[in-house]
């Protein structure tokens, strides 16, 4: 029967007028089947072809011209709508310009998943670009055929097949329906990386005209005819429950339509905004909570994450030859719960129609979330379409999911029209998942000649990784009448890592264990944050190298060097210490220097950072003065989109190792703002941050999103070690934690 | 009925006059430059222009502006035509996910247009309210400088030309 369905669905895919419209809604399932027959061929298929091995899953041509390229993920303001455009571009021969794209769509484009772990080149500029490739091979063969001419004799340019003679047939003549619902070849013949010209050229964000010229941008900025306005009122605390509520005076309230309670989800949908945000001040007011949470202590959050209950695996275990170690030293870091922090707080809209819903949601994963909406509403997938729209930068799972049932269960109460649902500053700040807290413990002994002779690295973490893939993931899931139950936490595997992301080492030493303490304990609600574990793992790793390099008397930027073995990774160190000065270092009185690196998941982006602070002991403020990058993310896609992304990983990561921790009481999350949880402001700046690329034509391009946040954190707190002489190793690095610090 | 004028076009508004001015420009004028933040006049992606000085939408009823000059980024220039500031954010590439931008161009604006040579201190002092959480401070710092030399530079060609 099933397979019925695939062959009817396959035979509407053929049948879709002009351009191929595919139904994505069935393809996951169509994929599963003819996968299995294939699958052994799958694997070897370059990025997320493997997912989605035809070749009009990327790449529509329809009869006039007109090229559109698809990918599953989504824009987050890391510029990939334009550097999956510059791809597509040099591997089709056609003018940048010209180029259409649609992000992801449940019913339009493949499941790629989320988008996240600094991979949406890898996989999808991966797929795109030999998708691409073999659609200009298939075109260059119809165009042989054509004109009787041999393939090799044949040029692409400007969207064109031309041969010696000057004939000339357009993509568009060349193109048909069928050619293009091909299975994609292991291997492509791709341009020779000298000439490209469209890859590795710095070409304008195509996103950024309409963001500052006001056009529509945003999720925030969708309006629909008769639209609906919405909010939600939030529990005061996690789990608590509704116990009375007397909707009378807000149903009364002007422009007010609908006041919605399931369990104790809670929300007022009316004609205009404000009168809803009044609307929702009133609700909130006429609400009665039992509140039963029991958060931790926050000062005792360290030794609670060394007593919680945990599954203990050890993730690297190397032992070398014995030999006597000289001296040993240990140390133990930790970080707090941060928050994602969205500068505009989460907003979906959502309709729901004749038993189907759409929504529009600023998700990281669209067909994640569409199957936990469609599970929180009871309706088959196919039943839900999730069309992503950008929202404000996320840096992870922030409250987008959420946003997005909350339009969904909202809608289902107003069938047929459309209705956007906004949350408030305190509901994004009071109710993200955040980046969890995390404890991470080093010793290691340095033999005779001042080389690190073994290393032994615990991490304890809760998950980094609640994404929606149920409905009980979803605040909404949770507080419904007939709730869903909460997914088991689940460690993210290696090599890529949770919270155990870079927390083997790079470096090579003679022994080395590394032990994951995983919590399934989640006393505050947690997932992924940008680099997950990363960040402290890396702030960890490189303070202790530090600490190392002066016990042993070196350089720390030599010390770090002689326990490298990788030459890109030299390369990156070299370069981000020469453009920083750091031999010929002339600091001025109060200010510091330190360095870090690291190979984002091992297996990423290359990044070292060099930073100048400068401290005041008489307040223990601390700020960076300078911050000087260097990186090596294989081939380079857009210049100046990379630079962006290093610098701007840099000055978010200063924040949150100088500023940021969630903070609460014995029930309730007390930052809820940006008085309490303050963040990076202009005082703050840097003077410069400057960004060095190691191009590599010809190797495969590496995810650089995420690469600097934990350098930045290291060199940060190297540099105010250097400055001040204070060795600190609790995050954040607050001026109060500095100048207690200093006083000792 | 609150009447002000928006970009140089009158409207007279309908919605409750302790309506926060940035639901007003949003919802009933359909602009989006202006940015729902918090709310509570802490971040700086709701700021307008109020009769040429930075004013923050989100805590600002209607009902304060009667017969006031209000400027959103729409009114800086067009997609096809873009203003000096615009031009200067463009051309340094000063965005990621770009939804402080419009926050940041407008308190750049009011502080320019009072005085186009100012210094670095200057506009990180000025800026000092909005806040960017992608990290793009420095494209930022860099797109207003660039628009003070471009707006200088429209100064003194209009100057020529008023000769």
């Amino acid at each position: 029967m099933r397979k019925n369905y695939i062959v009817l669905s396959r035979r509407r895919v053929l049948a879709g007028t002009g351009a191929l419209v595919v139904n994505f809604c069935s393809m996951p399932r169509l994929l599963a089947q003819e996968g299995q027959q294939s699958q052994a061929a799958g694997r070897q298929l370059p990025g997320s072809l493997k997912a989605a091995p035809f070749l009009d899953s990327w790449i529509r041509i329809g009869a006039d011209g007109r090229i559109t390229v698809f990918t599953g993920k989504v824009e987050l303001g890391q510029g990939i709508k334009t550097a999956l455009l510059q791809i597509a571009a040099d591997e089709l021969d056609v003018p940048f310009a010209s180029l259409n794209l649609v992000t992801a769509d449940t019913a339009r484009t493949a499941n790629e998943g989320f988008t996240s772990g600094s991979r949406s080149v890898q996989d999808s500029g991966t797929a795109i670009r030999h998708a691409a490739a073999q659609v200009r091979a298939l075109l260059k063969a119809e165009a042989a055929r054509r004109l009787a001419s041999a393939p090799e004799s044949l040029q692409t340019e400007n969207g064109a097949v031309v041969a010696d003679d000057g004939r000339r047939l357009s993509y568009g003549e060349l193109v048909s329906e069928e050619m293009l619902h091909a299975r994609a070849k292991p291997t492509s013949a791709l341009k020779d990386p000298a000439a490209l010209k469209v890859i590795g050229a710095a070409v304008e964000r195509v996103d950024i005209p309409a963001k500052v010229t006001g056009g529509a941008a945003y999720v925030h900025d969708l309006r629909f005819p008769g639209m609906l306005h919405a909010r939600v009122v939030r529990p005061p605390s996690y789990g608590a429950q509704l116990r009375s509520l007397d909707t009378g005076g807000v149903e009364r309230m002007p422009g007010v339509i609908k006041v919605i309670r399931n369990g104790n989800f809670l929300a007022v949908v009316g004609e205009r905004e404000y009168q809803c945000v009044k609307a929702m001040r009133a609700l909130a007011a006429a609400a009665h909570w039992e509140e039963n949470a029991q958060l931790p202590r926050q000062h005792e959050l360290a030794s609670l994450l060394l007593r919680l209950p945990s599954h203990d695996t050890a993730i690297f275990d190397q032992r070398g030859p014995g030999q006597a170690a000289h001296k040993t030293f240990a140390a133990t870091y930790t970080r707090p719960y941060l928050a994602h922090g969205s500068i505009g707080p989460s907003c979906a809209a959502a309709r729901f129609e004749d038993d189907a819903l759409t929504v529009w949601s600023h998700s990281q994963g669209v067909y994640p979330d569409r199957q936990a909406i469609a599970q929180l509403l009871g309706l088959p997938p196919e039943g839900v379409r999730c069309i992503h729209v950008e929202g404000s930068g996320c840096y992870g799972h922030n409250g987008a999911d959420d946003a997005a049932a909350d339009a969904a269960l909202i809608a289902r109460e107003v069938p047929g029209r459309t209705v956007r649902v906004q949350w408030m500053r305190e509901q994004e700040h009071a109710w993200e998942p955040y980046g969890p807290a995390m404890v991470t413990k080093v010793a290691a002994s340095l033999d005779g000649s001042g080389k690190v002779l073994d290393w032994d690295y615990a991490v304890w973490s809760n998950s980094h990784g609640e994404r929606p893939g149920g409905a009980g993931a979803l605040i909404a899931g949770r507080s419904i009448a007939q709730p869903f139950p909460t997914p088991a936490p689940r460690a993210n595997p290696q090599p890529e890592g949770g919270g155990v992301r870079n927390a083997i080492a790079i470096y090579k030493f003679p022994s080395a264990r590394v032990v994951h303490h995983f919590l399934p304990d989640m006393p505050v609600r947690v997932s992924a944050l940008r680099s997950l574990g990363a960040y402290m793992n890396v702030f960890s790793i490189e303070s202790f190298m530090d600490e190392l390099a002066q016990a042993a008397g070196r350089d720390p930027v030599e010390f770090r060097l002689d326990h490298l073995e990788d030459e890109r990774a030299k390369a990156v160190v070299k370069t981000a210490a020469e453009r920083f000065g750091w031999s010929q270092q002339h600091l001025a009185r109060g200010h510091g220097r330190g360095f870090a690196f690291a190979r984002y998941k091992n297996l990423a982006a290359y990044c070292a950072v060099a930073i100048e602070s400068e401290v005041t002991p008489e307040t223990g403020r601390a700020r960076a003065v300078r911050a000087v990058a260097a990186v090596d993310a294989g081939q380079v896609v857009n210049p100046d989109g990379l630079v962006n992304q290093i610098e701007g990983g840099i000055i978010q990561s200063i924040s949150w190792t100088l500023y940021e921790q969630v903070s609460f009481d014995a029930q309730r999350i007390t930052s809820i703002d940006w008085s309490t949880y303050p963040i990076l402001r202009f005082n703050a700046v840097p003077d410069s941050v400057e960004v060095h690329v190691l191009n590599r034509p010809g190797q495969p391009f590496l995810g650089a999103g995420e690469a600097a946040q934990g350098p930045a954190a290291a060199a940060l707190a190297n540099a105010i070690a250097h400055a001040s002489g204070a060795r600190l190793r609790d995050l954040p690095l607050t001026r109060e934690r500095i100048k207690a610090a200093i006083a000792v | 009925m609150v009447k002000l004028t928006v970009n140089g076009r009158q409207h007279e508004l309908t919605a409750d006059p302790d309506t926060p001015l940035l639901y007003v420009l949003r919802d009933e004028l359909a602009l989006n430059g202006a940015k729902f933040g918090c709310g509570l006049g802490q971040c700086g992606a709701c700021t307008v222009m109020v009769d040429g000085k930075a004013v923050l939408s989100c805590i600002t009823p209607i009902l304060l502006l009667e017969g006031r000059q209000v400027t959103t980024v729409e009114g800086l220039g067009t997609h096809d035509n873009p203003g000096p500031m615009q031009r200067a954010f463009i051309a340094e590439q000063a965005a990621q996910c770009g939804y402080c931008i419009a926050g940041m161009m407008m308190r750049a604006q009011a502080l320019l247009q009072n005085n186009p040579r100012v210094s670095d201190a200057d506009i990180r002092a000025a800026l000092q309210p909005n806040l960017c959480r992608c990290g793009t401070h420095m494209r930022i710092l860099r797109a207003v400088r660039r628009a003070a030399r471009l707006m200088q530079t429209a100064d003194a060609d209009s100057a020529g030309n008023s000769q």
